[in-house]
């Protein structure tokens, strides 16, 4: 059941990986200035030049062609060049995906410790202390732009990932919060509390299984938030990761180096938020 | 914490008084450019200095507090409907719908919206008034900015779908969108004010980086976000703290509501 | 007093400091002494050490021949050999690889008399077959070289003729004007070594490419330049050159020492920087580079007839150059760092700057009168044409670029007080393009234009009607006005003859028309400014880029503590 269940997971994540890469190929396509080059403002080229300067995105300007030429690639294992870098996507995904995976997800890991410490703090404690500081350190973080907390990062000689951990607390918290107060003021909670069970059996046994499920589906959402907040600061940090690459290709209309990535942060939301999907239906069954 | 419900309240009344009474009180106006004193500290002329072409900054916060704080929490609204949409309808419609919603958020989530807003800059014309350009703005952020939400928001309306109260209220004869409007919104409350809470300080802070793509909003207009902007530049704050107020006031102001809707967000 | 660097590393700063104090602490014992271990110093060690600095973009390609963006200029400058270098300081043509050259009378031969016992990096040695194959391959039509553009001025094919293994004679179907000094631009590629395009004569050669990071040069082991004491050039190990298109991270880099020099520096952080430590920071004065705007005159560009009728008349465009303060432009924006243009070349070309003309005159009111001439008139504050339309177009540019932003900004201003009004419209670099190369859909746009080269003929496809780089109407099949079929007739004569007097005479005419018929409204020239940590020795910023390593073979790093920044 459980297998059936993953499989089918599967089978659609494979399919929306697809359709997202065709979408994201035809966005890039046809947006505005694909098949302009920088060297054509260049005095010194002459027409010829120019004309050629064109014929080499020719390939590109079937958005239908491009992508079943790059899909047979794939298969093969050659995801294209990059137009931009001169090199083989491959190579530059395999050399970047570590620095990426680490930055991101010792930040995501920070942001979701501190959030979590707060929003769990603001029940287990009757003191305001929690409240006051989560009140205010979310508010803070949620308004600086990630442009200015990357260059802080960078001020202060402060690691990459502490700058994602900040940019991802904020949101993760304030929901969390809520859905904690929420669940709190459920009336079973009053009446296990009447019964006198003690705050951490009522917060493990009664609360979390009903808080969880929302709470892993907005893990699979800090995922995509967290890559979302690596392109900024690996671009300002100099980090060699994914993010530094997609600021790159995006600048440059690297149509290969596009789809590629836009295939890859697909496939990480899908497997992330199928993932949540998976646990929760896991979990379910042990909700009375 | 009714103290600081107080305090919240004043405070967001006396800023919305202030960006009211703008006119009065920087009567020089956003755009007048004081070419003789740009850049400069502030003074009794300026009480936030200006700018680096000479435009008075306490006027420009004045300004862009009517715009920012109209318009964002406007296009928070607009997201925040649009999660509810797509992700609490969909789920607690379930079956074919779900699968498809949730398809689609995923999808949503992945792809370079950059190059779709790029696009609709090129289908804009030139010559947009200074208001249009801002209105699309916050706009576009409206409908982009829903996906992260409905995801949670699909979980949510699940866990509800089968709790007591709604099998009760479909049992007393309640259904489709009366019982989701009655029953499945009221209680989807904590993530929807939690969504909306977050998106206005998002949404001001992303309509400056649309400013890169010409859709922001257009000189000499200010909004929070381009003044906010203006921290990029800013390698010693110590030599000019005065460049921080925007930020702070946003703080202040975002805290505020955040302490205002908390007591929304749990009531069933 | 040359230093000892101990050549690790440049991130870690502690390392130069206590290096320091030694030698002074030295010092402090004997006089005598210190002398005699600061000679055998100079005459064993080798100064080593490594240069880094940032780069703004992604070099495009490391292929010589197909360089056409500013950061694969550099690697091409760092590690290419030419065999004759503009000096970028004198602006004299100096000998590199060619020991001298002779051109023929009519303009139309080169003959190269060649260095010997030079190598290429990986040991290859370089002779006169080398120079032919880099010259045949420039010159194929297929490989679209931007340097080979610049010496096709005619149809027919380049002849390559090796008289000796160390002469050789290229003869070009046409005259090519400025012949000798093209040849700065192009770097000799080996014909024999198996290693082709990475087998350099520079005096670097690349080590490693981290795609999207940094590049990293070591110094070419076999690299031919001696200094005067015949000591092997270049002094530095290694280069370091990192990507980084924001300014405000590579400032922060080159305060805390991670950098050593800042090549194009912003007005803002020269001025905050020069505040503190002045001896970093310098203003070579006015550069070739401008900024300016233009309207669009594509008669079949889809904007409404009406406007098309103003931005084709030179007394509209003319009033608008009056409108603007130039002044205030470069006291504001660029804090006094910058003057006002007048034209296509800067004050700093001083041989091709046509020294009659003066910058436009700030004048609202005759601006006004002269757009009354054209039937304009103020109403309520607004200014209408002769059918009662208000004055109103937008201003395309590209987001990113600060100064330009603030520019357009005041320009808003000025233009608003004769009652136009201005739409500012920044926008992506590609979606800019299109709209100004291709669809003609914008009504002014506004850019900056980097000159690398002193001679006017570079220019060649901007003035010229026909060509694809004429701004405001390109590429049009016969001249829509008449003073368009001038300037093509003055360009082509200035390109016909190699009298320096004739072709200035024409192009001093080139400048008067474009100044009286104002197709490009040129707005400012800004000066040259950079920073050079104080622990880089030799470095002699000036005005041609490369500003600040255009000497990088003689640069050195000193082993003192760096100044408080």
């Amino acid at each position: 059941m459980l297998l059936r269940r993953i499989a089918r997971h599967l089978i659609s994540i494979a399919a929306l990986v697809l359709l997202g890469g065709l979408i994201s190929a035809t966005l890039v396509r046809l947006a505005p200035g694909f098949d302009t080059d920088e060297r054509e403002l260049d005095p010194s080229l002459n027409a010829e030049s120019i004309r050629a300067l064109h014929a080499e995105r020719a390939g590109e300007s079937n958005v239908l062609h491009f992508y079943a030429a790059y899909l047979r690639g794939a298969l093969h294992g050659d995801l294209g060049t990059s137009h931009s870098l001169g090199q083989p996507v491959q190579n530059l995904l395999r050399e970047r995906w570590p620095v990426t995976l680490r930055v991101a997800g010792i930040g995501l890991l920070l942001g979701w410790l501190l959030a979590s410490t707060l929003a769990f703090g603001v029940r287990l404690s009757p003191r305001p202390a929690f409240e006051i500081t989560g009140t205010t350190l979310s508010g803070t973080f949620l308004c600086i732009p990630a442009a200015v907390l990357a260059l802080a990062s960078v001020i202060f000689n402060s690691p990459g990932y502490l700058a994602i951990a900040l940019i991802v607390f904020p949101k993760i918290y304030r929901y969390a919060r809520n859905l904690l107060a929420k669940s709190y003021a459920l009336p079973h909670i009053t009446a296990a509390r009447a019964r006198g069970i003690g705050e951490l059996r009522i917060l493990i046994w009664h609360v979390l299984p009903v808080v969880g499920p929302q709470l892993i589906a907005l893990g699979g959402i800090t995922i995509s938030i967290a890559l979302g907040a690596s392109i900024p600061v690996e671009s300002l940090c100099g980090l060699p990761g994914i993010g530094q690459l997609a600021w790159q290709a995006a600048l440059s209309r690297d149509l290969p180096l596009l789809v590629n990535l836009t295939i890859l942060v697909t496939l990480v939301t899908l497997l992330a938020n199928s993932s949540a999907d998976v646990m929760i239906h896991i979990l379910k069954p042990k909700q009375a | 914490m009714k103290a600081a419900r107080l305090l919240a309240c004043v405070i967001v009344v006396a800023v919305c008084a202030l960006s009211l009474g703008a006119r009065w009180l920087a009567p020089a106006g956003y755009a007048h450019q004081f070419r003789e004193a740009a850049d400069a500290p502030p003074s009794h002329q300026h009480l936030l200095g200006t700018d680096e072409v000479g435009r008075d900054r306490f006027a420009r916060v004045l300004y862009g507090t009517r715009i920012s704080l109209l318009l964002a929490p406007a296009a928070a609204l607009v997201s925040t409907a649009l999660a509810a949409l797509v992700g609490g309808l969909a789920r607690y419609l379930g079956g074919i719908w779900l699968k498809l919603a949730r398809a689609f958020t995923d999808l949503f989530l992945s792809l370079p919206w950059l190059f779709l807003l790029i696009t609709v800059r090129a289908l804009l014309p030139l010559n947009v008034s200074p208001l249009t350009s801002v209105l699309i703005t916050f706009l576009i952020l409206g409908l982009l900015g829903w996906a992260q939400s409905a995801r949670v928001l699909s979980t949510s309306a699940d866990a509800l779908r089968n709790s007591d109260f709604v099998l009760q209220a479909r049992a007393s004869g309640l259904h489709g969108p009366r019982l989701f409007l009655i029953h499945v919104l009221p209680n989807l409350k904590p993530v929807l004010y939690a969504q909306f809470w977050i998106s206005i300080p998002v949404f001001i802070l992303s309509e400056a980086n649309l400013g890169v793509l010409g859709l922001g909003v257009a000189e000499p207009l200010p909004s929070w976000g381009s003044l906010l902007r203006e921290l990029e530049g800013l390698i010693s704050f110590r030599e000019e703290p005065w460049r921080l107020v925007p930020l702070l006031l946003l703080i202040v102001v975002m805290t505020s509501f955040q302490i205002l809707l908390s007591n929304e967000e749990v009531t069933a | 007093m040359i230093g000892r660097h101990t050549g690790l590393s440049r991130s870690n700063l502690s390392f130069r400091a206590p290096l320091g104090l030694s030698f002074r602490a030295r010092r402090g014992i004997s006089c005598t002494v210190a002398l005699a271990f600061v000679l055998t110093l100079s005459a064993f060690a080798q100064t080593g050490g490594e240069l880094h600095f940032c780069l703004r973009s992604e070099p495009k390609t490391f292929d010589p021949l197909l360089v056409d963006d500013d950061s694969s200029l550099s690697i091409r400058y760092l590690t290419g050999g030419v065999l004759a270098r503009v000096n970028r300081h004198t602006q004299e043509l100096e000998p590199e690889l060619a020991e001298s050259w002779k051109v023929s009378k009519d303009g139309k031969q080169i003959t190269f008399k060649l260095r010997h016992g030079v190598h290429f990096s990986d040991g290859t040695p370089f002779a006169a077959d080398d120079v032919a194959f880099t010259i045949n391959r420039l010159m194929d039509p297929s490989v679209h070289s931007p340097v080979g553009d610049a010496f096709r001025t005619g149809a027919g094919t380049v002849a390559v003729k090796v008289l000796a293994t160390d002469q050789v004679s290229i003869t070009f179907p046409a005259a090519v004007v400025g012949l000798e000094r093209q040849f700065d631009e192009v770097a000799i590629m080996s014909a024999h070594s198996p290693k082709k395009e990475a087998a350099v004569l520079g005096p670097f050669m690349v080590a490693e490419y981290k795609a999207g990071s940094s590049i990293r040069l070591e110094h070419n082991p076999y690299y031919w330049k001696k200094d005067s004491q015949g000591r092997r050039l270049p002094y530095l190990d290694a280069i370091l050159i990192d990507i980084q298109p924001n300014r405000d991270v590579e400032m922060l880099r080159f305060k805390r020492g991670e950098l050593d020099l800042i090549n194009v520096l912003d007005t803002d952080y020269f001025d905050r920087l020069g505040s503190t430590s002045p001896q970093l920071v310098h203003d070579a004065g006015p550069s070739l580079d401008s900024d300016f705007m233009w309207f669009n005159q594509v008669a079949t560009a889809p904007i409404p007839e009406y406007k098309r009728a103003w931005f084709r008349s030179a007394n509209f465009r003319r009033a608008v150059s009056e409108a603007i303060n130039r002044d205030d432009l470069a006291r504001i924006v660029y804090n006094g760092h910058a003057q006002p243009a007048v034209g296509p070349v800067s004050p700093a070309n001083r041989f091709w700057f046509n020294s009659k003309l003066k910058p436009e005159a700030h004048s609202p009111q005759a601006a006004l009168e002269r757009l009354k001439a054209d039937g304009f008139h103020l109403q309520n504050g607004i200014l209408l044409d002769k059918n009662g339309n208000p004055v109103e177009f937008s201003i395309v540019t590209n987001a990113g670029s600060k100064p330009r932003e603030r520019m357009s900004v005041l320009i808003q201003e000025d233009l608003g007080k004769i009652g136009i009004k201005v739409n500012l419209v920044p926008l992506d670099f590609p979606s800019l393009m299109e709209r100004i190369l291709q669809k003609f859909n914008y009504e002014a746009a506004m850019l900056g234009f980097r000159n690398v080269d002193l001679d006017p003929n570079g220019q060649m496809n901007i003035w010229l009607s026909s060509a694809e780089n004429h701004g405001w109407n390109p590429q049009q099949k016969a001249p829509a006005t008449a003073w368009e079929a001038e300037i093509d007739k003055l360009m082509q004569a200035q390109a016909s003859t190699s009298d320096l007097k004739k072709r200035k005479e024409a192009f001093d005419r080139v400048q008067e028309i474009v100044y009286e018929q104002a197709p490009f409204i040129y707005l400012i020239n800004q000066n040259a400014l950079s920073a050079v940590s104080s622990s880089v020795a030799g470095a002699n910023p000036g005005i041609l880029y490369p500003q600040t390593f255009w000497n990088a073979e003689r640069l050195t790093l000193t082993g003192t503590a760096t100044a408080k920044r």
